[in-house]
């Protein structure tokens, strides 16, 4: 199905939908996240149950913040479906949708270790991709990125985010 | 049967000594025993750990650890240029770099709303499947050293050595290189390009037959790989698996044929599939997948004999050098040279803001996948109309796919998780990204 | 016959210390040349391939640019059997004391190659997550930049690393 068929289909029960560059895009709240995507996998025309990714944006100034994205596919139509559920800053909880598709486990703890996003009732929820012991979630905008400045002959360059150039 | 049970049958069948039975049961007391594998590891495919619980040599618990290659690649493309991202992004999975990058500028022509000259899609398609190949030759010479069949190391090295000679050839490098940009590619073949590629086409079905001939009836292949690692499709789909693995249990999803990309639609090649889900059949998709990629590169190489322009030709956009492989390296077109350095003020500025600040990238989100050797290559990109994108996130199938792995391993011996992780082919470069 | 002359450390003495140093060490100096000669002959190697750059390191023990001519293309994994550590690729922090302890567990005598740049400097990955150069946590003989370094690059760096074994005195 077109993206504009399927956001078509699905409009009476989700609002907030949007089609962009051929994409539809879902936009949820975290308390009805898991009926959503119960209802989106479940659906005969739209059978989306294969997820693809989880993963997050930031962005610090804005209200929400955190916008945790879920890239769905369907194997018997060959479609796509995003579905973004956004966060406050300061209570960055969500439901984890473990229970529904099992190829979420470490796509969730990617998300927390790189986002601090927190997933509840995920069966494992550390760090995966950062040393156990690592403070801080790198993939924020507030946090730099690191590395060391390069001198050499009496030349220094500072690290990327601290050059001028843009 | 659980390793205990075994172990308590086996213990039947012999005479064990009075001291180790307990003295309540009389049962034989058994321990297991927690060792670790790796992170430096002979045979572990790269910088993977793998926590395993053992009864005996039955493996009864299996926790994968990685991130030992993490590298901040997905942080890094954010303060940089989006061409300079695509420097980053072809590190990630580093055996297939052609893929990541294809990935990635598809990602962001569908954010800008361009589409690559035809000659550019052609020379993806064609260096995307020889990049196939050879992603395909280290996984068997590797998969084959860690099995014992030493030989098939050094024979698949040596057909890869001949496409990376390609690869040089035509962009430069060996590996990561950089090749496709947003809006097309930088370099257009090189002259004996073409004879190149011709000579690998009449002498690699030979060699792929020879490993045939040396694997595919070998017993001690057959015992390793036959009914090891079995994973069904409902579990394959649950856990996220594309790629060999799902096909290999008889889901046919390439997403080469299902959501075509850059011309695919347009060549004659088949996927195979197979139903037995163990890691025989993963070989042997393998091998069949070699053999399907010469022939989407047979075709390929006859569309390139009308020329055309291998860069969009937007000035906003396009990558703005001539660029071509010399004898010293990749070097700009004289022509070209004496026209920003000597003639036109306006095409030097042009040039220097280009290279510099590079295009700008209107506002959105985009995610898009392509079929890399090991499954759904995703690449999900957000850019906030800026120089240097906001958000790339690599949706890798090595991470997915290791998911996998406690599944396949549990109830069978060490030496199969051997077998087991040979046939998933993870590269931890895209796992840890 | 023909006295070979090879650069060692009396370049720049006075020949009192000359006389001095040849009165003691004429049988220390064959032992020398001769103890050095089989170290550089068949060095092997460890298995610490990362990421890219072990994809050229085996490439470069493979058939075509064949490390074997020089004895080196038993990759041991054993550190214990090992002695000389390529550290091929990216290092990341989580990898680091692991690489520490890959190097503590190596018996001398011991060499560090350091192939390619991520290794050497920390390489295009100057953030949190990798470390800025090996010889932050291991002492490095031999730095091969590239990314990834042609195997016969490699091979130019294990060949310079041949001429300092041999020109280092262990005995005196």
């Amino acid at each position: 199905m077109k993206a504009a068929e399927i956001a078509g289909r699905i409009r009476d029960h989700f609002p907030d939908v949007y089609v962009a560059r051929d994409e539809v895009t879902v936009l949820v709240d975290r308390a009805e996240l898991i009926d959503a995507l119960i209802r989106l996998r479940d659906q005969p025309d739209l059978s989306f149950g294969f997820l693809s990714s989880v993963t997050a944006t930031d962005h610090p100034d804005k209200d929400p913040r955190f916008w945790v994205v879920y890239e769905l596919r369907s194997v018997e139509h060959a479609h796509r479906l995003r579905v973004k559920v956004g966060l406050p800053g300061g209570d960055p909880h969500m439901p984890s949708v473990t229970p529904l598709f099992p190829t979420a486990d470490w796509h969730e703890r990617e998300t927390w270790d790189l986002f601090g996003v927190v997933f509840d009732d995920h069966p494992d929820l550390d760090r995966i991709l950062l040393p156990d012991d690592w403070e801080g979630h790198p993939l924020r905008k507030d946090e730099e990125l690191g590395g060391v400045g390069t001198q050499y002959h009496g030349a220094f360059i500072p690290p990327v985010d601290e050059r001028t150039m843009p | 049967m659980t390793g205990h049970e075994m172990g308590a049958a086996r213990d039947e069948l012999r005479d064990v000594p009075q001291k180790i039975r307990d003295r309540v049961t009389g049962e034989v007391r058994r321990e297991t025993m927690i060792i670790n594998m790796g992170p430096q590891h002979p045979s572990t495919h790269g910088v993977l750990r793998l926590l395993l619980e053992l009864d005996g040599e039955t493996v009864i618990r299996c926790k994968p650890i990685v991130g030992y290659l993490h590298t901040g690649i997905e942080k890094n493309t954010e303060y940089r240029t989006w061409v300079q991202g695509v420097a980053y992004v072809t590190r990630a999975d580093y055996l297939s770099p052609f893929f990541n990058e294809l990935a990635y500028c598809l990602s962001v022509e569908r954010l800008l709303g361009i589409e690559a000259p035809p000659r550019a899609q052609i020379l993806r398609v064609m260096l995307c499947e020889l990049n196939r190949i050879a992603s395909h030759l280290v996984w068997l010479a590797t998969g084959s050293l860690e099995l014992g069949a030493v030989s098939m190391m050094l024979y698949g090295f040596r057909e890869r050595e001949v496409i990376l000679d390609i690869f040089e050839a035509v962009t430069g490098l060996r590996m990561n290189h950089s090749y496709i940009r947003p809006g097309g590619v930088i370099m257009d073949l090189p002259p004996d390009g073409p004879r190149m590629i011709a000579k690998l086409l009449d002498t690699m079905p030979a060699r792929i037959d020879d490993y045939e001939r040396i694997l595919n009836d070998n017993p001690i292949w057959l015992e390793r790989n036959v009914g090891v690692g079995k994973l069904s499709a409902e579990d394959a789909l649950a856990f996220g698996v594309t790629g060999p693995i799902l096909r290999s249990a008889g889901i046919p999803i390439d997403l080469r044929k299902d959501e075509p990309y850059s011309g695919y639609e347009t060549y004659d090649f088949d996927v195979p599939v197979r139903t037995e889900a163990d890691a025989y059949s993963r070989y042997v998709i393998r091998i069949e997948e070699m053999r399907e990629s010469l022939r989407i590169v047979e075709q390929a190489l006859e569309r390139l004999a009308e020329p055309g322009p291998v860069m969009v030709e937007d000035p906003k956009v396009g990558w703005p050098a001539k660029l071509s492989v010399g004898p010293d390296g990749i070097g700009n077109d004289e022509a070209y040279l004496r026209h920003i350095m000597e003639e036109s003020m306006e095409a030097l500025i042009h040039h220097f803001k280009m290279v510099t600040q590079g295009v700008r990238v209107p506002e959105g989100e985009v995610y898009t996948a392509v079929e890399s050797p090991r499954g759904e290559l995703g690449m999900y990109v957000v850019s906030a109309n800026e120089y240097r994108p906001y958000r790339v996130k690599i949706r890798d199938p090595s991470f997915v796919n290791l998911q996998a792995v406690p599944t396949m391993v549990e109830g069978g011996l060490i030496a199969d998780a051997i077998a087991v992780i040979a046939s998933l082919d993870p590269v931890m470069g895209g796992v840890d990204r | 016959m023909p006295v070979e002359r090879y650069e060692g450390h009396l370049t720049g003495r006075t020949p009192e210390e000359v006389e001095e140093e040849v009165r003691k060490g004429v049988m220390l100096t064959t032992m020398d040349r001769a103890v050095s000669w089989a170290r550089k002959q068949s060095m092997w190697p460890a298995t610490f391939g990362l990421a890219c750059c072990a994809i050229e390191m085996m490439s470069a023990g493979a058939g075509r640019y064949d490390l074997s001519r020089w004895g080196m293309e038993l990759f041991r994994a054993s550190p214990r059997q090992a002695d000389l550590m390529i550290v091929a690729g990216r290092v990341s922090q989580k990898m680091a004391p692991v690489l520490r302890r890959v190097y503590d567990q190596m018996v001398e005598p011991k060499w560090v190659v350091s192939m390619g740049v991520c290794a050497s400097a920390g390489g295009m990955f100057t953030n949190y997550a990798i470390v800025q150069g090996v010889d932050t946590i291991v002492p490095v003989d031999i730095y091969v930049p590239g990314c990834p370094p042609k195997p016969e690059m490699l091979m130019f760096g294990i060949l310079k690393l041949h001429e300092k074994i041999r020109t280092t005195g262990t005995i005196r």
